[in-house]
């Protein structure tokens, strides 16, 4: 399985940095990360605010450019995409969760899915995707009629309809509650061992990290630590 | 400066776009009240001073031929002031290095100068009192000819051809409007008034110790109808046709059927501009407050008060409606000012008393402001009360629901990004029906407006192309016997002639009364017929007489009833006639009846006051020439210039008019479709902003920020026309006076054209907002909560 990883990069940086310039001052929030992701992980990236951790995760997901260095997916050069193939990039390949889960309201839990499976080239059935994440009773709600759990859900079965290479949450529970954070993280786990879709996770949320393959630290714009997890224990087991 | 007030200014600045959006809005309403105001005035002040300086009569009437002595009788009449007798004539005008013939009025002018009616000299001077040779034309006719004092012009003075010298150009308030015989327009060039000395004028026309024509100036408290009746009684046996007050006067009635325009102008599209950005602030500060929820739940924690929270908003709208009333004012000022001197052109007024009312600037200014403040009342109000604890906390996700249209839309398995076009305006459906009524008012305005120009082409083609379609009218002077048209046709040139005999009556059913001309023709004429709207040839009944509607609707008459009608010319007989029908005319209040009948009923042989002649073109030269040197003839009107001015005439303002329309109509569509749009994507900015990093491309989120108004404005547009169409025919019924009626003519073209413009409008405004989605920040939504 390791050696297998190993094998399949799906995401490498060579040297990045993204600079900030306010004019006045130069802000480095990523000052050289080389950084690989493999097919299949789970990883977390921990650390501070500022610690250019959702830099990082822009970049992979193709909603900003890297000041300096090159961002490979696959064998597909990010650093010299233009907007228009950065946007064919995350439709066909990135799954995106958001800290407050950005469902649109006019829509119900099955037509958010929807909204995604009907752009992309080999989605799942909306239904098949909320049933994944334990929504299979509620399609027909809107986002109004559901808690905050319910809507985080919502959102990661509309970021995996798509059958994305990668699924790419920041701050996936930082607007919820231990428990209600569980199921969220339960659901993700669950589709990364079903479908082994490379998952980066950002959290502020250090307990988090037992549950990934490796965890990467991210301290002032550079890689810190990397800490690989010999034993994953299960999100239910988090002690928040 | 307080914090909350630098707010203000802050948030005042950053809304500058939607902000001026409204206020051009706001200063259509703002601009429209100060030109119908400031044009009423102008108007009517110019011409009450104009009245009052140059002695502006108050009765009028015409006689055949009546002895000067009665001069006395009637300035003995109860509540008459003044009396001025005079000698009125039309002349054919043999005008120098010109072929065609011009119609002339020659007026007598007293030796001692004209009590009523002064002419105001221009230039040179009046005729000498001893002059037989010498003569004062109005400005309009000089200039329109190029004439120079000392030029000399020939006219046929009953039936003598006679050289006359201009000494002298001046105007009058009787022809402020000048209009000449047969004509619907002034046409200076051929028509001038002509002041002659007395003494000239009435051996020219045989008139010594006579006169055919008298004015009169009323005390403040006379009875003006007593007098009318009066002075019918006195000129009955001298042949007189009638008196009337100022308000049958010509030139008197067209300014007041201008007047009446504008009054209409005045009462119907403020209201709408004045609504319509109401409504935009409405909206505008509603998602303001919308926005702002946490702020003014901080600002209530820290203690501010309801009441001032609630006037920080309406003090935003405060600021949008000062600017608005500002470049109102400007607009308002520049184009009264300017349309008013377009005024005096038309109507030719020695000066023009302009000023628009410290009171008008005022009431405009506060009606700015109290439809900005109405608008952000609501919102402000609602700031107000909202809790200052749920406030703080974000705003529940509006509730959107399963409903009954949930089941039709997915029927139809419509698009997820096209079901969030229909949810919203689900969701918000007042707003939406008031943004789809805004952007229908713009199209509305266009069809109202431009429904003219068609109207215009169906009154020409119903007056000019149907109804009368001689080349010429060969007006006599005085009448003929039907023969006389067998002198006509042997003029060089005349290819049939018709005639026509105008009776000037007096029609009485009950109270009612009306002093009109019947126009008698003969049963087989072609050249001058009577059209109904549907275009059928309408036949002068073998007995009793036709009506137009509007006549017969002033008498109270129907089909089949009997009136009766005091012929004032002739015999002077008074008959009972049958109203054997009604007929629908846009132009005069005329009625219509069998020539043949009419000599029946005189018992005796037709006569003819007229001629409706059709002219070989090729002729035409030789023609002017014989008919400068016929007697009898009192004038002769071209046809084929009267359309030919007509159509220059109505097709110089109606560019204009449209310009201004069209900008009128481009403002509201504008105004109401950036606002909804910007407010669309204030809404919407995070969730397009999830969509295009879900990875929907920039095309796909446009049609989800564009579609919802312009859908709203595609449904608008059905909405506009129908709200056009019923301005139009409220405008049409409001302008309809004695002189004429304006048919509502809507083409298609006109809905399409109206379409086109407010969609054009639509979508380049919608296209300013779409921009802003390029720049779009996305990261940032992967962060913030709005």
């Amino acid at each position: 399985m390791e050696e297998k990883r190993k094998a399949e990069i799906v995401f490498r940086t060579d040297d990045v940095t993204k600079v900030y310039d306010t004019g006045e001052v130069k802000v480095y929030a990523l000052a050289g990360v080389d950084l690989e992701l493999f097919s299949g992980e789970l990883t977390v990236l921990l650390g501070p605010s500022g610690s250019g951790k959702s830099t990082l995760l822009n970049i992979l997901g193709g909603l900003d450019h890297a000041t300096s260095g090159d961002v490979w997916f696959r064998d597909l050069e990010l650093s010299k995409l233009n907007d228009r193939e950065l946007t064919r990039y995350r439709r066909d390949n990135v799954g995106f969760v958001f800290q407050f889960y950005n469902l649109v309201p006019s829509l119900s839990a099955r037509e958010n899915v929807a909204l995604v499976t009907d752009i992309a080239p080999d989605p799942m059935r909306p239904e098949d995707a909320l049933s994944l994440v334990g929504l299979g009773h509620r399609l027909d709600h809107f986002p109004a009629e559901m808690s905050g759990g319910e809507q985080q859900r919502v959102a990661i079965a509309r970021a995996i309809a798509k059958r994305p290479d990668v699924l790419l949450c920041d701050e996936p529970t930082g607007a919820l509650d231990s428990k209600t954070g569980i199921t969220v993280l339960q659901a993700l786990k669950d589709i990364n061992d079903q479908f082994g879709t490379t998952t980066a996770v950002i959290t502020h949320n250090a307990s988090i990290r037992k549950m990934a393959h490796r965890v990467i630290r991210f301290q002032d714009g550079r890689i810190g630590e990397v800490e690989v997890n010999d034993t994953r224990i299960d999100p239910k087991d988090i002690q928040w | 400066m307080r914090a909350l007030d630098k707010k203000l200014l802050r948030d005042f600045r950053r809304l500058w776009a939607q902000g001026l959006s409204i206020a051009l809005v706001l200063a259509c309403g703002v601009a429209i009240v100060l030109i119908s105001y400031g044009m009423y005035g102008a108007l009517e002040n110019t011409r009450s001073a104009y009245y009052e300086r140059n002695r502006f009569a108050d009765v009028f009437a015409s006689a055949t031929r009546a002895p000067r002595n009665l001069k006395d009788e009637i300035a003995g009449i109860e509540g008459v002031w003044a009396v001025e007798l005079r000698t009125v004539k039309d002349a054919v005008l043999d005008l120098p290095n010109r072929v065609k013939t011009a119609t002339g009025r020659i007026i007598s002018l007293p030796a001692n100068g004209a009590i009523l009616n002064v002419p105001l000299v221009r230039s040179g001077r009046p005729p000498d009192p001893d002059a037989s040779d010498e003569i004062m034309v109005n400005e309009p006719f000089a200039l329109e000819n190029d004439y120079q004092l000392g030029d000399i012009i020939q006219a046929n003075l009953n039936g003598r051809k006679r050289p006359l010298t201009i000494v002298g150009t001046a105007l009058s308030p009787e022809y402020i409007y000048t209009i000449g015989p047969g004509s619907l327009m002034p046409d200076n060039e051929n028509f001038g008034i002509l002041w002659m000395a007395e003494n000239a004028a009435a051996s020219a026309f045989d008139m010594s110790g006579a006169f055919n024509d008298v004015s009169l100036k009323l005390t403040r408290s006379a009875d003006a109808d007593e007098v009318v009746d009066r002075l019918d009684d006195i000129l009955r046996p001298y042949g007189g046709t009638g008196a009337y007050g100022r308000d049958q006067q010509m030139s008197d009635a067209f300014i007041d059927s201008e007047l009446l325009g504008l009054e209409t102008m005045a009462r119907i599209l403020p209201p709408v501009f004045f609504g319509i950005a109401a409504f935009l602030v409405n909206m505008v500060i509603g998602r303001i407050v919308a926005l702002e929820r946490s702020q003014i739940g901080l600002m209530k924690a820290l203690g501010y008060t309801n009441f001032t929270i609630a006037m920080h908003y309406i003090m935003l709208s405060a600021l949008i409606a000062v600017i608005g009333v500002l470049i109102g004012w400007g607009l308002g000022t520049w184009a009264a000012r300017g349309m008013a001197l377009m005024y005096a052109e038309f109507f030719t007024f020695p000066y023009l008393i302009f000023s628009v009312s410290k009171f008008t600037y005022v009431l405009s200014g506060v009606l700015g402001l109290l439809s900005a403040a109405l608008g952000a009342v609501f919102n402000a109000m609602k700031a107000a009360r909202l809790a200052p604890a749920v406030a703080m906390s974000p705003p529940a996700p509006p509730n959107f629901r399963r409903g009954l249209f949930d089941r039709l839309f997915a029927s139809m398995r419509l698009s997820q990004p096209t079901m969030m076009i229909l949810r919203g305006i689900m969701r918000w459906p007042l707003r939406a029906s008031l943004t789809s009524l805004g952007m229908a008012l713009g199209v509305a305005v266009l069809v109202a407006s431009s429904f003219f120009d068609d109207s215009m082409e169906e009154i020409l083609d119903v007056a000019f192309f149907q109804s009368n379609r001689q080349d010429a009218i060969l007006l006599l002077s005085g009448d003929q016997p039907l023969s006389v048209l067998e002198d006509i046709e042997r003029l060089p040139g005349i290819l049939r002639a018709e005639g026509q005999y105008s009776l000037p009556v007096r029609l009485t059913n009950g109270h009612l009364e009306k002093r009109v001309s019947i126009e008698a023709s003969w049963p087989n004429a072609d050249l001058s017929r009577v059209i109904d709207p549907d275009g059928k040839v309408i036949e002068a009944p073998a007995e009793g007489i036709l009506l137009t509607k509007r006549l017969a609707g002033q008498l109270d008459v129907r089909p089949g009833e009997w009136i009766d009608v005091e012929f004032l010319t002739g015999r002077r007989e008074e008959h009972h006639l049958v109203v054997s029908g009604i007929v629908t005319q846009y132009f005069g209040m005329g009625a219509y009846m069998d020539a043949e009948y009419a000599a029946r009923l005189f018992r005796q042989s037709p006569r003819i006051s007229a001629a409706n002649v059709l002219v070989d073109e090729n002729r035409i030269d030789e023609l002017h020439q014989e008919l400068k040197d016929t007697p009898n003839l009192a004038g002769l009107i071209m046809l084929t210039d009267t359309r030919q001015t007509f159509r220059d005439t109505i097709k110089e303002n109606i560019v204009i008019q449209s310009v201004i329309y069209i900008a009128i109509a481009a403002m509201i569509t504008i105004g109401v479709t950036y606002n909804s749009a910007r407010i669309q994507l204030s809404e919407r900015a995070r969730e397009l902003a999830s969509l295009r990093i879900l990875g929907f491309t920039n095309a796909e989120v446009s049609y989800i920020l564009m579609g919802e108004t312009l859908l709203l404005a595609i449904v608008a547009q059905p909405l506009g026309w129908a709200v056009g169409a019923l301005l139009a025919w409220g405008m049409s019924f409001a302008f309809a006076s004695d002189l004429y009626t304006i048919p509502v003519v809507l083409k298609n073209h006109t809905f399409g054209f109206a379409s086109v413009v407010a969609l054009v409008a639509a979508v380049g405004s919608v296209l300013v907002v779409r921009r802003r989605l390029d720049t779009l920040d996305l990261v940032s939504v992967m962060k913030t909560r709005e």
